[in-house]
């Protein structure tokens, strides 16, 4: 079950394969080893064989779509009308979403079939996978340790085989760090650029959702799917979407590309270290120019992340109260109770954590030293970015710090769990697109190489990433699975 | 930064979240660990410096004043916990 988006979409084309047969075989393979991988939340077999069999219909008559008749898994933080939207919380297990969000929309309009919701830290809170209400998730290429998170879910299944790809969201990394640590692509665009309509918000100036899969090649499929302006999200970009899958093939010889020094400072896992300098050597190789840059506010990146994700994340999950949907406690005595008892059997450990010091942050009388002074860093972040596109096309440089980490090694000690982030929650800050790509391996595990572009240049993105995978094969390893 | 406990008992109250007595140690502990991660904020010199507000510097769109939603209450109650005649019930406000 290693197939790509395109290998599935020249399948059925050249009638390989139907749609019926493909889909299921993936819900085999979910059935055989998801208890082991607990990737999936819910696994949506009979509305998946339905859509299937209307694929396949659409194919006989010849009017399939780019999409028509491939499976997918989409992370359980995007609504989904008439199927649990849980958002791997307590709080939202008895949610059946009354509608659906704009990207699962748009799949549904090119006749993409559902396989499932995947397992996520709850809220999309985490970086381990392991805040889910629903259990942890393994990582398929060494069970004992952490998938990443928090779109675990969706990159665990892409790497384990039980989707050819899976959407997700990043808020601080949520893409690009368990693709990483998970051996397989992920791409988040450019903030406004994939609508957040139906996408259960975390911090809303930083959420950007995109696709995870074993290729930049797919990954240029699904975000022409997932890209555009969508009028019911206040913060979407009225911007043209370019095609992705057309400039793939450029030639990249003269590109420059940036690598910043503070992401190959002190706290740099030296294997890690060795498998990027390597990807690096690829694309001098391939005509790339090197050139060495400076981000100098990445160390308050962390920092200026915490107020202003929690400060919004307070806001946004006051929403969940016990009253018009979720979860709601049993005999409150008054309104007062109904509410503190509801988030508080409703809400994990984590995301409690998170609503409290965001409600600290934005309290009377603390405001400007945290939010605003978070706030006028983040301009300056911004403008590091800046001043290194006016020498670069790209920047380069590891995903995380190290390796994926033994499950429960860093769950008594949030900060450290947090450090996780550091070269991925500045783009987050910035609004800038970033990818993970597969770079090699150290320690038996999966290194992720992150590429990082200026505004709506995820064409450049993908192409970049594109032109290192037809020179390299890191990225269609796949562990064994038992 | 350390908060004490009665601040986190008082943070728990503004954020609607029914704290153990058992577990206030717990939280002030992890809270006043990430505020002092995020007191090296202090470290930087903002004087001057604009906040962003969003990633882009856009602004809010406006549009038409044009009816754009279907009604579908029905639908958004039949999720609810307690409704009653089109109505969200919840324990008694008002004496």
């Amino acid at each position: 079950m290693n197939k790509t988006i395109s290998q599935i979409q020249q399948g059925l084309a050249k009638k390989e394969f139907s749609s019926v047969e493909i889909t299921q075989d993936y819900l085999t393979a979910i059935k055989q080893h998801n208890p082991a991988i607990n990737c999936y939340i819910s696994v949506t077999e009979d509305l998946a064989l339905q859509q299937a069999k209307a694929a396949d219909q659409r194919i006989a008559s010849g009017n399939a779509q780019a999409l028509t008749g491939v499976p997918l898994a989409h992370k359980d933080v995007f609504c989904t009308d008439g199927v649990k939207t849980s958002c791997g919380s307590k709080m939202l297990d008895n949610f059946v979403a009354p509608y659906d969000a704009t990207i699962i929309e748009n799949f549904k309009a090119e006749d993409s079939v559902m396989l499932g919701k995947t397992n996520m830290d709850e809220f999309a809170m985490g970086s381990s996978n392991e805040n889910s209400y629903y259990g942890i998730v393994a990582n398929p290429w060494d069970n004992e340790r952490v998938p990443g998170g928090s779109s675990g879910g969706s990159a665990a299944a892409v790497a384990a085989g039980l989707a050819p790809a899976a959407t997700g969201t990043d808020t601080g990394g949520s893409i690009r760090q368990p693709a990483a640590l998970c051996g397989v692509t992920g791409i988040k665009p450019t903030y406004g650029r994939v609508s957040r309509y139906g996408m259960i918000a975390f911090g809303s100036s930083l959420d950007q959702g995109g696709p995870f899969a074993r290729t930049a090649e797919d990954c240029a499929i699904l975000l022409q799917t997932m890209a555009g302006f969508d009028q019911r999200d206040s913060t979407s970009i009225v911007q043209p979407v370019p095609d992705y899958s057309t400039s793939l093939g450029n030639n990249i010889k003269g590109l420059k590309i940036g690598l910043p020094k503070e992401y190959f400072a002190e706290g740099l896992d030296a294997g890690v270290a060795s498998v990027i300098e390597s990807a690096i050597d690829e694309y001098r190789k391939l005509g790339a120019e090197i050139i060495e840059i400076s981000l100098p506010n990445t160390k308050f990146s962390i920092p200026v992340y915490y107020v202003v994700a929690l400060a919004e994340c307070s806001s946004n999950l006051s929403r969940f109260d016990g009253v018009r949907f979720g979860h709601r406690c049993d005999s409150p005595v008054d309104l007062e109770d109904l509410y503190k008892r509801s988030r508080a059997e409703g809400f994990g450990e984590e995301v409690k954590r998170r609503i409290m010091l965001g409600t600290y942050a934005l309290s009377a009388g603390y405001y400007d030293a945290y939010y605003l002074k978070a706030q006028q860093i983040r301009r300056l972040i911004k403008q590091d970015f800046e001043q290194a596109f006016k020498k670069v096309d790209v920047i380069a440089g590891p995903t995380t710090p190290e390796v994926a980490f033994k499950l429960g090694d860093k769950t008594d000690d949030p900060v450290s769990m947090y450090l996780q982030d550091i070269y991925t929650i500045s783009l987050n800050l910035a609004g800038l697109p970033g990818m993970s790509i597969p770079a090699g391996f150290s320690q038996g595990l999966p290194v992720g190489l992150q590429l990082i572009g200026n505004y709506f240049d995820e064409a450049r993105l993908l192409n970049t990433a594109h032109q290192f995978q037809l020179s390299s094969d890191w990225h269609i390893q796949t562990p064994e699975m038992k | 930064m350390t908060l004490k406990t009665e601040d986190v008992r008082n943070i728990a109250h503004l954020a609607r979240l029914q704290i153990d007595d058992d577990s206030l140690d717990q939280y002030t502990s992890a809270l006043s660990d990430i505020l002092t991660l995020v007191e090296q904020m202090n470290e930087v010199d903002t004087s001057g410096i604009r906040p962003m507000a969003h990633p882009l510097d856009a602004t809010q769109r406006l549009r038409e004043d044009a009816v754009t939603e279907p009604n579908l209450r029905d639908k958004f109650q039949a999720i609810a916990p307690d409704v009653e005649k089109g109505l969200y019930r919840v324990p008694k406000v008002i004496e």
